[in-house]
């Protein structure tokens, strides 16, 4: 096995960023992922990359989108309140069919919170990226490695359907520390495309990046042309995966650190001779609808552990359709589950 | 318009004044009597003059000057309500070989744009803003603006702007000078010729001083909004020299 370096969530964040081709970065300072732009400021000049740090969260986000409009691979990060004022720029960004990535390491809300982990954010992210009719692509790691590599491949993803692309880590993620093998760095150049602006045009047409449609028909068109995008990621970027029991009676649903804590509870519920199987969504817009409608055909019950009152558990039901029972087990605020205590919920289903 | 041009050349007169090469021939959606146009017009000689066109990029604005990019043969980005300042900052920092400038109205600019226009000065950021002072929201038909005189009636502000409610119209330009981030700053108008000329010189140097890697530039330019002050164009050009002027004094306050 090659070598692996030993580093926090926010530090992978920033070096899966600079291998994944980034090299524009524009952020604002806020726990739990103020060490992303700190590492970005300290990396992105040695590889020839520009860190900016911005006056706001809404400058940042707008300087995001005319480095995105130049055809960049361009990250912006923050936590939750920060990207609450992301979210006009968010929606600017769909609106325009822009590419960026926006890192959310997501802390307990509502209001300022506080700085402790929390999933209270899987609306504002799938839901969310402002008003209007668009949808975020996002996708929720559940280790450093894959905090990694989640953002190593995010850039690409961006430019495939020339929209944001989210990553939603938490507070335990940002400052966890795991060995991480390290990636070939992918192309930084800007993107050959024929929509991007800037450089020298030498009598080529102009290129306008623009999110206003004044005719309804061709703003309808728009939406439309985002769905279809939205439908291609369905097939092409839907990630889940599945560990715990071959033939379960349960099947719990969590993604990202609570699906981490749930993996060590099946294993004490195991032991005690409950029959559960964990299926982690990696990509929570596209949702893995199928294979969640697949297991409630077979299991007695679904239990969906979240830290947040209830967002993700939507979906789920969404997917199951009735099909069997979805109990709900959640803390909120920055309280996180035990291990222990999953096991027990699971022992009581 | 096209076709004017052509029949006039037809008939064998001389063509001395026409459309810029870097501007569309196509009908602004502006009001009749309304300076926009003078500033359009403004910056897109400009940019011919300075032989810029392949590498001009126009960030415009939320307001009157949102359609900006329709009326210009150049590469560009529409930007969110007051960010404009910050979206050029991201274009420029992937580009700096580009000559990247805003055009930005009072609303946009001095409300709720305010921070990013004063971060990009101080920043020192080398991008050019035109500003349209005209102290009223335009597009959406004529409420109060930071800018907005004292006593001035406008549809948010129906008994007359009071300083004991609103507070007294922000000078943009007095704010922004003593940055230095910033290379050149002027405040000029555009009710009559000679000042449209003089605002030529000043945008010019302001394109200018970005050719040349100085910094920051902005040229504040007063204008009229005949359709939201009630007034018909003349007397809305008299009202920039008695009024609006007095209140705002012309002038180039930084040239480096």
């Amino acid at each position: 096995m090659s070598e692996r370096t030993l580093m926090d969530g926010n530090r992978a964040t920033a070096e899966g960023a600079i291998a994944g081709g980034c090299r524009y970065f524009f952020g604002y300072p806020i726990t739990p992922q103020s060490h992303i732009p700190e590492r970005m400021s300290l990396r992105l000049p040695e590889v020839g990359g520009v860190y900016l740090q911005a006056e706001s969260e809404v400058a940042a986000i707008n300087m995001c989108y005319g480095a995105a409009a130049c055809g960049a691979k361009v990250m912006t990060t923050s936590s939750s309140p920060g990207i609450s004022l992301m979210q006009e720029g968010i929606s600017y960004m769909y609106g325009a069919e822009l590419p960026c990535v926006i890192v959310n390491m997501v802390r307990g809300g509502p209001g300022l919170g506080n700085i402790a982990a929390a999933q209270s954010d899987y609306w504002l992210s799938t839901r969310g990226g402002g008003h209007g009719d668009g949808q975020m692509i996002t996708f929720a790691p559940w280790s450093i490695q894959e905090v990694y590599d989640l953002t190593y491949e995010s850039f690409d993803i961006a430019l495939k359907y020339r929209a944001p692309v989210s990553l939603l880590g938490d507070a335990i993620l940002a400052q966890m520390m795991e060995p991480v093998q390290e990636r070939k760095p992918l192309d930084a150049a800007l993107s050959q495309t024929d929509w991007g602006i800037g450089g020298e045009r030498h009598g080529r047409e102009k290129n306008v990046i623009t999110s206003i449609y004044i005719q309804p028909r061709a703003l309808e068109e728009l939406n439309h042309r985002l769905y279809a995008r939205y439908a291609q990621a369905a097939r092409e970027e839907t990630r889940w995966a599945e560990l715990g029991a071959e033939d379960p009676e349960i099947l719990v649903c969590a993604y990202g650190i609570a699906a981490r804590i749930c993996q060590t509870g099946l294993e004490l519920a195991a032991a005690a001779g409950v029959k559960a199987r964990l299926l982690r969504p990696i990509s929570l817009f596209p949702f893995p609808t199928a294979p969640i409608r697949e297991w409630s055909e077979k299991v007695r019950k679904i239990l969906v552990v979240e830290l947040s009152m209830g967002q993700f558990v939507e979906d789920v039901r969404l997917a199951v359709e009735g099909r069997c029972p979805v109990e709900f087990s959640g803390h909120t605020g920055g309280v996180v589950h035990t291990p222990e205590e999953v096991a027990g919920v699971l022992g009581n289903l | 318009m096209i076709d004017t041009l052509e029949t006039m050349d037809d008939a064998g007169l001389e063509l001395v004044y026409t459309v810029p090469a870097c501007m569309e021939p196509v009908p602004m959606r502006l009001c009749p009597g309304c300076t926009h146009p003078i500033a359009h017009r403004l910056c897109a000689e400009i940019v011919d003059e300075l032989g810029i066109a392949d590498r001009a990029v126009l960030i415009s604005s939320v307001g009157c000057s949102v359609f900006a990019n329709e009326f210009f043969r150049l590469d560009g980005a529409q930007a969110a309500h007051g960010r404009a300042p910050a979206v050029a900052t991201g274009v420029k920092r992937v580009h700096p070989e580009n000559i990247v400038f805003t055009y930005q109205g009072d609303g946009d600019l001095a409300s709720i744009g305010l921070a990013e226009t004063i971060h990009a000065a101080a920043r020192g950021e080398d991008i050019t803003i035109a500003f349209i002072n005209n102290g009223i929201y335009g597009m959406t038909r004529g409420q109060m603006a930071p800018t907005t005189l004292l006593g001035h009636k406008t549809t948010t502000s129906p008994y007359g702007r009071s300083a004991e409610d609103t507070g007294y119209p922000l000078d943009v330009c007095a704010l922004l000078q003593t940055l230095p981030g910033v290379a050149f700053l002027a405040r000029e108008s555009l009710h009559a010729p000679k000042y449209v000329r003089r605002a030529k010189r000043s945008l010019k140097k302001a394109f200018q001083c970005q050719i040349e890697g100085k910094g920051f530039s902005l040229v504040e330019m007063l204008s009229t909004c005949p359709s939201c002050w009630h007034m018909e164009p003349l007397e809305a050009f008299e009202r920039i020299e008695k009024e609006v002027i007095p209140q705002y004094p012309l002038g180039v306050f930084v040239e480096k």
